[in-house]
């Protein structure tokens, strides 16, 4: 059996969308246009570096809404093999812990030898959810790591610690969450989209997976949104000038105002 | 509390998972101490490493009345795995029903694992917590800090991971008992090892310690730009440092990197330059005395924090800036002399 990474993935609103909460869920209203959380190119750059050292192949998948599904097909432009959407009605709503629930169960079928997750997801998912799939598949986590590669038979990861870098060890099969901007993601070009459209999207439920409603639903999340109003404002008392001419006098005179010069 | 019962068996007095840093307790997680007060009237507190039992006799002067430490040589703070199973441990011998943390890179992990591990709701990103009509709510800014979420936890444990500087800590001494923990540890937990420490701390002055820092992010052209904010630090007195993409394109050194991932700091004046002020790079530098922004986009949320800006060319307006203070100092040497 060839090896295998898989790699988790999210679709978010796009960045010139304005994000809107529903009133009557308290949930982020997805109707809008959407893109691949921009963190997770990154986490397919990773996935794709480790998997040509193993020659191995990459699967993405993703919890997603129906209508979020063609988004994904961004990541085959980008050279992942083959996608995968978890795609359910009764998943809307799913926190954290229901999340993982159900991409450890699919990741489980799959047996990767490594799962990359990217950074904190843009509308607030958290980068949580690589500790828990860790933990439902009883396999070990490297978190906030820049780097990954594969050294003789076990994953090495490069990560920032309070007093520089720190270079973890671990078995495979792991489970890799990735810091902020780990690679340099490439760009897909023409020919890579155009044959991109040609592949299928695979679209499975929470059932195909062996999920009851009980532990899939919103029945099986252990969090739930109370209220949500708006910020109060502070109103902000800076002092802005605008432009470069004069600027640094204004500053001067900013800093002795505050007696710092 | 407001007297209602908690919903659940376990107990009422909240496990604070205290991180260390060099040696000593962050601020952050101390300030999680006086948290677990105000909710419950008491406070217990879990810290592992090697230097723990030296960090668990400070905690009773933050208000913690029962403390745990694990110092084992197992336990290293960059290793998540082995923490994991001493807490979790702790919460099943004791049953804790509320768990409150940080939200480092290795806090994150513990609270997720544990999340999985006790299919227990995990509330992250908080900015505080209080109990209302027996209930334990929790706040979280979202869509860009503009609105104010008000979330809950169904069953329990419950574990509620804070933003990073949102509190401060509250010197209040209690008696206090501490004791060490003999945590059975899994072989997922040892399968993970330290290969490298790669330490970026140079010798000499520290960015912590520094009155004046002048920084730069991603709106700085090219790496000899740098040079500019360099003068001006140097004009100033101060140091230089970077929010992380500029340590990620291998311009600067990480330990001049200020934010989240990297230094907290908080000088007497701060400069950012070209810095677009991402919640990241907030959380390092918020606390600083006078902050000052210069950035081309009148959008950037750096306006929002600092006490004034201008909306220009950073590579006009530093060496411009640099250009008056050493005049001005040279005015002062010459009067002076």
């Amino acid at each position: 059996m060839g090896a295998k990474i898989c790699v988790c993935l999210k679709v978010v609103p796009r960045a010139e969308v304005q994000l809107r909460i529903e009133e009557a869920t308290h949930r982020l209203d997805r109707s809008g246009a959407s893109e691949l959380n921009p963190a997770d190119e990154y986490a397919i750059e990773e996935a794709l570096s480790i998997a040509a050292s193993l020659d191995a192949e990459v699967v993405a998948v993703s919890m997603v809404p129906l209508s979020g599904v063609e988004t994904l097909r961004h990541a085959l432009a980008l050279g992942v093999d083959r996608v995968v959407a978890i795609s359910d009605v009764s998943l809307a709503g799913a926190d954290m812990v229901v999340t993982s629930r159900v991409l450890a169960k699919f990741l489980e079928r799959e047996a990767p030898d490594v799962i990359v997750l990217g950074s904190q997801a843009m509308d607030g998912r958290g980068a949580m959810l690589g500790g828990a799939i860790g933990q439902h598949m009883d396999l070990p986590v490297m978190s906030g790591v820049r780097s990954a590669r594969v050294e003789g038979g076990r994953l090495r990861a490069t990560r920032l610690s309070a007093d520089g870098e720190v270079v973890l060890e671990t078995t495979m099969p792991c489970v890799v969450a990735l810091s902020g901007s780990a690679n340099v993601p490439r760009y897909p070009s023409f020919r890579d989209i155009v044959t991109s459209k040609r592949k299928d999207i695979s679209v499975i439920s929470a059932a195909d997976l062996g999920l009851v409603p009980s532990e899939s639903g919103p029945a099986g999340s252990r969090t739930h949104v109370i209220g949500i109003a708006p910020r109060p404002v502070r109103q902000a008392d800076a002092e802005i000038f605008v432009g470069e001419d004069g600027a640094a006098a204004f500053l001067v005179g900013v800093l002795d105002r505050a007696g710092l010069t | 509390m407001s007297g209602a019962d908690m919903s659940g068996s376990g107990s009422d007095t909240p496990l604070v998972f205290i991180e260390v840093r060099r040696g000593a307790a962050t601020p952050g997680s101390l300030a999680l101490l006086a948290t677990a007060r105000r909710l419950a009237g008491a406070a217990a507190a879990v810290v592992c490493g090697p230097d723990s039992e030296h960090v668990a006799r400070t905690l009773p002067g933050y208000g913690a009345d029962e403390v745990w430490f694990a110092d084992q040589p197992t336990f290293d703070a960059e290793l998540p795995g082995p923490i994991i199973d001493a807490v979790a441990g702790l919460i099943v011998a004791r049953g804790f029903a509320t768990v409150l943390l940080e939200t480092s890179v290795a806090a994150v992990e513990i609270a997720a694992s544990l999340s999985a591990r006790f299919d227990a709701g995990v509330n992250w990103d908080l900015q505080d917590v209080e109990m209302r009509d027996g209930q334990m709510v929790g706040t979280r800014l979202a869509l860009g800090d503009t609105v104010v979420i008000d979330v809950g936890w169904t069953g329990e444990p419950r574990l509620a991971s804070f933003r990073l500087g949102v509190g401060e800590p509250v010197e209040q001494q209690v008696p206090g008992s501490v004791q060490r923990l003999e945590p059975s540890i899994s072989s997922r937990a040892l399968r993970t090892t330290i290969h490298e420490r790669r330490d970026s701390t140079h010798e000499g002055a520290q960015l912590v310690d520094a009155a004046v820092i002048v920084a730069g992010g991603r709106g700085v052209r090219d790496a000899a730009s740098l040079q500019l904010l360099e003068a001006l630090a140097s004009a100033l007195g101060g140091m230089v440092a970077v929010s992380m993409p500029l340590v990620d394109r291998g311009w600067y050194p990480v330990s001049a990197q200020v934010g989240q991932t990297g230094q907290k700091v908080r000088p007497r004046l701060y400069i950012a330059c070209g810095i677009s002020g991402s919640l990241a790079h907030r959380v390092g530098m918020e606390k600083s005395g006078t902050i000052i922004a210069i950035n081309s986009d009148p959008s950037a949320s750096i306006f929002g924090l600092c006490d004034a800006g201008v909306v220009g060319d950073l590579h006009e307006v530093v060496p411009e800036l640099t250009r008056l203070i050493r005049a001005r100092r040279a005015a002062e040497a010459s009067a002076a002399g």
